[in-house]
């Protein structure tokens, strides 16, 4: 889908992306993650032209990104940032129709695809289509970007920390629907962020990035279990690397036969994290497991968080 | 959209003050006793080597062209100094704007006179010259406002120059640029007064006439009609501000229930 051959980008004396080569599979969840200056965002804007590259090769649908005309590139791409790039004078559904009035959609076809966004992101269309941005929360305002970079069906999306601004109950709430949209499109999705977790959550791969190079490149689970350099250790938090393992989990690989406890349940789909953390809290050995409809449907137990690392 | 003010419209003072004006614009000439009157010294106490609907055409025609021509100018100075291209030319332009303005209007249609003669041409390059510095000032300023952001994902969804400038740029700044040109005109429909030295008429050429002949109720006719129509068009920009920026005014649909509102402007798009 998208593959870089030894890119180079310098601003002056600074290198900010040295000697990359990187190939992102089709429907694949990258996260490029690194401190700031590491070269990470400078690799997202490179892709959509944003940032021409210096030298190497960076090509898209197998062709070289310079031999698309800019913008006809760009309108395949989607793209999203931080709240604040919503054109402030559009309502959200003029907002949205970026992309495809561009590509001069039929009115008809724009307005059904409209709606279908703003309920794919949990926005009531007939309630927020002629709102301006001004007038929605943060929170809204990223869902309304996330539905204008999906707008064109672009065939991969690129998401520049678009998650930066949000509190952090909002954030988790745009998390948990990010993830939803990339198992029900399919899309690829590369998105910058410096936040971990954030990467843990979401990746189905991480690049991590510093000085303009790549330190690691693999699985969360290979992140956390064989970290390339000290900086990845430090980077991922040497004393938090066992609690991040449990986060990728769910409760339900480790589940045994029900038991008859009086404790409160834990969701199947809760983290192996949010299951030790209720363990502690309730003082307990095990718990009984429950299925969305609070039904008990097995117990997990204390014994079965710590072997995580096989 | 709708405009916004639907308000009680007898309350407008752009209705009422247009109304005035266009009424001492015709009416003017059936005000002679009322001058007679007030000025019992005076033999011919009303203006009358021209008409003064003639004269406010004449007014019109020379502030309208001399913006038009400060607009294009200046809107496209700032326009090409904010572009990349042209962005080491911005303090040179804004030196030489500025010292353009310190120049006093009256010395300006002075040198104009000998290097292109009498009559309107003159008049209407010292006052283009004249409103430059505030529509520069403003298009830069309006350009800058814009948000980076905005610039930044206009660039990354596919949005080409051209749409960046006239979907994006222009409309985020049209209220600074407006100020602007507001600002402009209203000095020139003053200092258009003052180019009826040069031998051009307009509403100018009564007060010049009251004052070298020491006639008060020219001065009066004159300056009254000045000032409305100064008056007026800054209420009609002040309106044309409010609605360049109508998005800004929507409010939060807090209180009111959002489902009775949305049937009727869905069908207006």
């Amino acid at each position: 889908m998208i593959e870089f051959e030894r890119v180079c980008k310098r601003f002056g004396d600074f290198v900010a992306v040295d000697d990359l080569s990187l190939r992102l599979a089709d429907g694949e969840f990258t996260v490029l993650i690194g401190q700031s200056g590491s070269g990470k965002s400078t690799t997202l804007k490179m892709i959509n032209r944003l940032v021409p590259h210096d030298s190497g090769r960076i090509l898209f649908a197998g062709k070289e990104i310079n031999g698309f005309r800019e913008e006809d590139l760009r309108r395949r791409m989607g793209y999203a940032i931080q709240s604040i790039g919503l054109f402030p004078h559009w309502t959200v559904a003029r907002n949205i129709a970026t992309v495809p009035a561009l590509l001069k959609w039929p009115k008809a076809r724009i307005t059904s695809r409209v709606e279908e966004l703003l309920q794919l992101l949990g926005l009531d269309p007939a309630g927020f289509a002629h709102r301006y941005p001004h007038q929605l929360s943060g929170g809204q305002q990223q869902r309304v970007g996330v539905a204008r970079a999906l707008a064109a069906d672009p065939e991969v999306l690129l998401m520049d920390e678009p998650f930066g601004a949000l509190d952090p109950v909002t954030r988790s709430a745009l998390q948990a629907e990010i993830a939803r949209i990339h198992q029900v499109s399919g899309k690829a999705i590369v998105l910058v962020t410096h936040d971990i977790d954030e990467a843990l959550l979401l990746a189905d791969r991480i690049v991590m990035l510093d000085q303009g190079r790549v330190v690691q490149d693999g699985t969360p689970r290979q992140i956390l279990l064989e970290p390339a350099s000290d900086s990845v250790t430090r980077f991922v938090g040497r004393s938090e690397v066992g609690l991040k393992l449990l986060g990728l989990d769910q409760v339900h690989s480790r589940m045994r036969a029900p038991i008859s406890a009086s404790a409160e349940g834990i969701s199947r789909s809760a983290t192996l994290r949010e299951a030790l953390s209720a363990l502690i809290a309730s003082h307990a050995e095990q718990l009984p497991v429950l299925d969305e409809h609070g039904q008990t449907v097995g117990s997990i137990h204390v014994a079965d968080l710590l072997d995580v690392t096989r | 959209m709708n405009p916004a003010p639907p308000r009680r419209w007898w309350l407008d003072p752009l209705l009422w003050t247009g109304l005035l004006f266009l009424a001492l614009t015709f009416g003017m000439s059936r005000l002679q006793p009322l001058f007679h009157t007030l000025f019992p010294e005076q033999e011919r106490p009303m203006y009358l080597q021209a008409t003064f609907p003639s004269l406010v055409l004449a007014h019109v025609l020379i502030v309208g062209l001399s913006s038009l021509i400060a607009v294009v100018v200046g809107g496209g100075a700032g326009l090409l100094v904010t572009r990349d291209s042209g962005r080491d030319f911005r303090s040179l332009l804004e030196t030489v704007v500025a010292i353009g303005q310190t120049f006093p209007p009256v010395a300006v249609l002075a040198v104009a006179v000998p290097l292109i003669g009498f009559g309107t041409t003159p008049a209407v390059i010292a006052l283009a010259l004249y409103g430059l510095l505030p529509v520069v000032q403003s298009t830069i300023a309006g350009l800058e406002s814009v948000p980076q952001p905005v610039l930044q994902a206009a660039r990354g969804l596919g949005l080409s120059r051209w749409q960046i400038l006239w979907q994006v740029e222009l409309p985020l700044a049209l209220p600074v640029l407006l100020a602007g040109i507001r600002t402009s005109v209203i000095i020139n429909i003053g200092t258009a007064a003052i180019a009826s030295t040069v031998g051009t008429q307009t509403l100018g050429s009564p007060i010049i006439v009251g004052l070298s002949g020491f006639n008060t109720a020219y001065i009066i006719e004159g300056a009254l009609l000045v000032g409305l129509l100064a008056v007026v068009t800054d209420l009609a920009f002040e309106r044309l501000m409010i609605h360049s920026q109508q998005w800004r005014l929507a409010t939060m649909p807090r209180n009111r229930p959002i489902t009775s509102a949305s049937p009727a402007s869905a069908q207006s798009r």
